[in-house]
């Protein structure tokens, strides 16, 4: 486990997760205290029944939405490595949806301004839950400089990934 | 208003296209909780003055999708489908795991009633209080896999189209029907996600009556507010907790019974339950676990058993079949009741089942009921299309299936059940073919029999019982037993997955209602007064019945007679249930819900509960 000091990431198994979206409740419990599965930072996915997998920022290398944000209410944290959101900066243009490869970030519900992971401040409470089950789709490390980005994905494109792992050629036929 | 509850029901008229929102008082929902219960009051209310006369695949039929106050947040998530059952003509409370109670209570309703019937098929799609009534024609004749498909891209491209700026859009929850649903199949069943479905009662035909394809939600709200939401952290932990412990239950999930009902309380059909044991090792859970699982654990909102799996067979004829476990009724009824022992069958049945829209446990039922009157000469190749359903025969069971789901030929007689289709086979044939419907009040029984004595169904479960055959609800003394439907009841009303409560002290659950919706409320409470004013509805409408048939308590609250013949086999052969033992439990049992020597409920109960209008509506049968 690494220390609270260093930044760190969370490592993921997405063919392995049940769909049981203990994580979102979780994380609404954890920035909301509500059972609020369109207000979680982490989203559970299943477009085709079988490939569920949890959708949530990869914190890229580069950081493309902190780049863009046109108000600069997002910002890197030092201790983490989560991308912050200055909430009353946000003006929810959604540039930084465009601008990450996966469109992981979405509005929250009922306000308006963006909610992206924010490793809950070194504790995420989703990876937590998810070895708590045993399914250990989550996992923390400590945050290096490797090619994170690689799972920021669209929802279709990992669709389409985990339908062909699970399903074969068939898999085509459910996206 | 109660926590827990989102506050308004949604309720669409079909036959006008009108749409309101509409709320039942806090009595009414203290009384009746939700789900099952409240389906109960609300069908007596509209439909009870005239009960015997409605169609339960006319317009006059309610269609009913309820959560409950704990829908979200007790651990495995449900929602609870009813109406008047095309199968018992009485009420049946029929859950399903998923999303859908999840995402209804987030987009601010409580449950959906569904009233009247459209022109031509439609579907209805909610997103949080914006409800529509869209076109279904493109998706009508699909089966369940396209329907899926088709309507989460529909349904996200509009989300999309709508909320441009909202990012990437989850899909919404969907309760749809396949092909035996649209032609009103009796068995057909109200499916989500492919395989999940609510079974029981045959609410697939109701809503394809009223041309109803599917129901689309997608709520962006929290769930309603709680009393203590600590509380119920702490409750949850509690539960989860205790399911980690189960390893094998986790693992397996219902998968193990196929070989220990099968093998060791010797309590799983085989061949239409002219057997109930089996010694093919080749049926472990094992062989499922390492031939065909593909996903391990495959799980519902909140569930920490995720005791579902998916199952997809690699190799020979039925390559590329997908189904969950299937589960231990479906490895029964699909397998071994139709003298199936291999996964690899038994997952393409299934699989064909789900496409179809078909309840795997009444069309197994069915399939075995038709196969045994092939073995014994009664009906023949001519009688069945060409067709020579020889136990074992998996594709001349799928060719079967196909003609019930579209009522073709001998499909279409074997598509109103197997007690109906037993009725005429019987009048067509001028033989008594009911002593090989396995069956109660019109509903088959589920995988688990009572002449061993070893499986937890006990001599009156399903023949007492307000659901006939379902497995799910049995009858049981005393009436506060961990088996008895009265329990159920309450699992079915607070809409939550009772697999989830196997290890857990029994008060938990209502230290857990009231961590929801700060009211008190104990086991004692609960037995002797509000499950057993459900309880006294349920029974009022089945015996009321009608208009195709009714039942007489005399006659009909009794096992099949399969259930009276010897075990032929096994490690209980010779073992049966005893008639006069039955009736002697069924006299006690009558006495302690209040019921008279006929098994109708009597004034007295029916008044110390508040229902004089069942009383009244009841005096016609008694005499």
């Amino acid at each position: 486990m690494p220390t609270k000091k260093e930044p760190i990431w969370i490592a993921r198994e997405l063919s392995k997760c049940s769909g049981c979206r203990k994580c979102e409740i979780a994380c609404s419990l954890f920035h909301e205290n509500r059972i609020w599965p369109e207000a979680s930072r982490i989203r559970v996915f299943m477009l085709v029944p079988g490939t569920e997998f949890p959708h949530f920022c990869a914190q890229c290398e580069d950081y493309p939405c902190v780049q863009v944000c046109p108000t600069k209410a997002l910002s890197i944290s030092k201790k983490t490595g989560a991308v912050l959101v200055k909430t009353k900066d946000c003006i929810a243009c959604g540039k930084c949806i465009d601008a990450c490869p996966g469109r992981i970030s979405h509005m929250h519900p009922t306000e308006n301004r963006i909610i992206i992971c924010d490793l809950c401040r070194g504790n995420p409470q989703c990876v937590k839950v998810c070895q708590e089950g045993g399914w250990n789709v989550l996992k923390i490390v400590p945050r290096k400089d490797q090619a994170y980005r690689l799972y920021a994905r669209t929802p279709e494109e990992i669709t389409r990934d985990l339908a062909t792992k699970m399903y074969g050629e068939q898999g085509k036929e459910y996206v | 208003m109660i926590l827990g509850y989102a506050g308004k029901f949604l309720e669409v008229d079909l036959s006008t296209g009108n749409i309101k929102d509409i709320k039942f008082d806090d009595d009414i929902l203290r009384e009746y909780v939700g789900g099952r219960g409240l389906a109960t009051k609300i069908l007596w209310e509209r439909l009870g003055s005239k009960w015997e006369t409605v169609d339960t695949l006319g317009p006059e039929n309610i269609l009913l999708f309820l959560t409950g106050p704990l829908t979200g947040f007790f651990p495995g998530a449900r929602i609870c489908v009813s109406g008047k059952s095309p199968q018992s003509n009485g009420v049946v409370g029929s859950t399903v795991a998923g999303e859908f109670g999840v995402e209804l209570k987030c987009a601010g309703y409580d449950g959906i009633i569904v009233t009247g019937e459209a022109e031509r098929p439609v579907y209805l799609f909610v997103k949080d209080s914006d409800v529509e009534v869209r076109d279904a024609s493109h998706v009508w004749g699909k089966d369940a896999k396209q329907t899926v498909a088709l309507l989460t891209e529909e349904c996200r491209g509009l989300l999309k189209e709508r909320f441009p700026r909202y990012g990437e859009w989850k899909e919404p929850a969907m309760l749809y029907i396949g092909p035996a649903g649209e032609n009103k199949v009796r068995t057909a069943v109200v499916v989500t996600k492919w395989t999940h479905a609510a079974g029981y009662g045959g609410y697939g035909a109701v809503m394809g009556s009223k041309r109803l394809k599917a129901v689309v939600v997608k709520g962006t709200g929290p769930l309603p507010e709680v009393a203590d939401m600590e509380k119920v952290k702490q409750l949850t932990q509690a539960v989860c907790e205790d399911i980690y412990e189960s390893e094998l239950w986790r693992r397996w999930g219902t998968g193990s019974a196929g070989y220990e009902v099968g093998a060791k309380t010797s309590s799983e059909p085989v061949r239409n339950w002219q057997e109930e044991w089996h010694d093919e090792k080749s049926y472990g859970v094992d062989k499922f676990e390492n031939r065909v699982w593909i996903k391990p654990y495959w799980g519902d909102f909140g569930c920490p058993t995720t005791c579902l799996k998916i199952a997809m067979v690699k190799t020979g004829k039925f390559k590329g079949a997908i189904t969950d476990n299937p589960d231990y009724e479906l490895q029964a009824y699909l397998g071994t009741n139709l003298g199936i022992f291999t996964p690899e069958e038994n997952v393409f049945l299934a699989s064909l089942i789900d496409d179809l829209g078909l309840c795997g446990i009444q069309t197994g039922n069915s399939l075995g009921f038709v196969a045994e009157l092939f073995q014994r000469g009664i009906l023949t190749k001519e009688d069945l299309n060409g067709l020579e359903p020889k136990w074992g025969d998996a594709e001349a069971f799928a060719s079967l299936a196909r003609k019930i789901a579209f009522r073709e030929g001998i499909g279409d007689l074997l598509a109103e059940g197997t007690y109906r289709a037993a009725l005429k086979i019987g009048e067509m044939k001028n033989v008594d073919v009911l002593r090989c419907a396995v069956q109660c009040k019109g509903i088959g029984i589920g995988a688990h029999g009572i002449r061993s004595g070893k499986d937890y169904p006990i001599n009156i479960s399903y023949a007492c019982s307000v659901q006939g055959g379902d497995h799910t609800s049995t009858a049981c003394l005393p009436l506060d037993d961990s088996r008895s439907e009265l329990v159920m009841i309450f699992h079915d009303s607070a809409v939550y997955c009772y697999f989830n409560i196997f290890g857990i002290p029994r008060k938990l659950k209502f230290e857990f209602y009231k961590a929801v919706t700060a009211l008190e409320l104990t086991q004692e409470e609960w037995c002797n007064t509000k499950a057993l004013r459900i309880l006294q509805l349920q029974r009022a409408m089945l015996l009321l019945g009608g208009p195709d048939l009714k039942w007489n308590p005399k006659i009909h609250d009794t096992n099949p007679p399969r259930f009276y013949e010897p075990l032929p086999s096994g490690p209980y052969k010779g073992k049966t249930v005893d008639k006069a033992k039955v009736e002697e439990d069924k006299r006690r049992y009558y006495k302690a819900v209040g019921w008279d020597k006929n098994g109708v409920p009597k004034s007295e109960i029916l008044r110390k509960l508040g229902l004089k209008d069942v009383d009244r509506a009841l005096e016609k049968l008694r005499h």
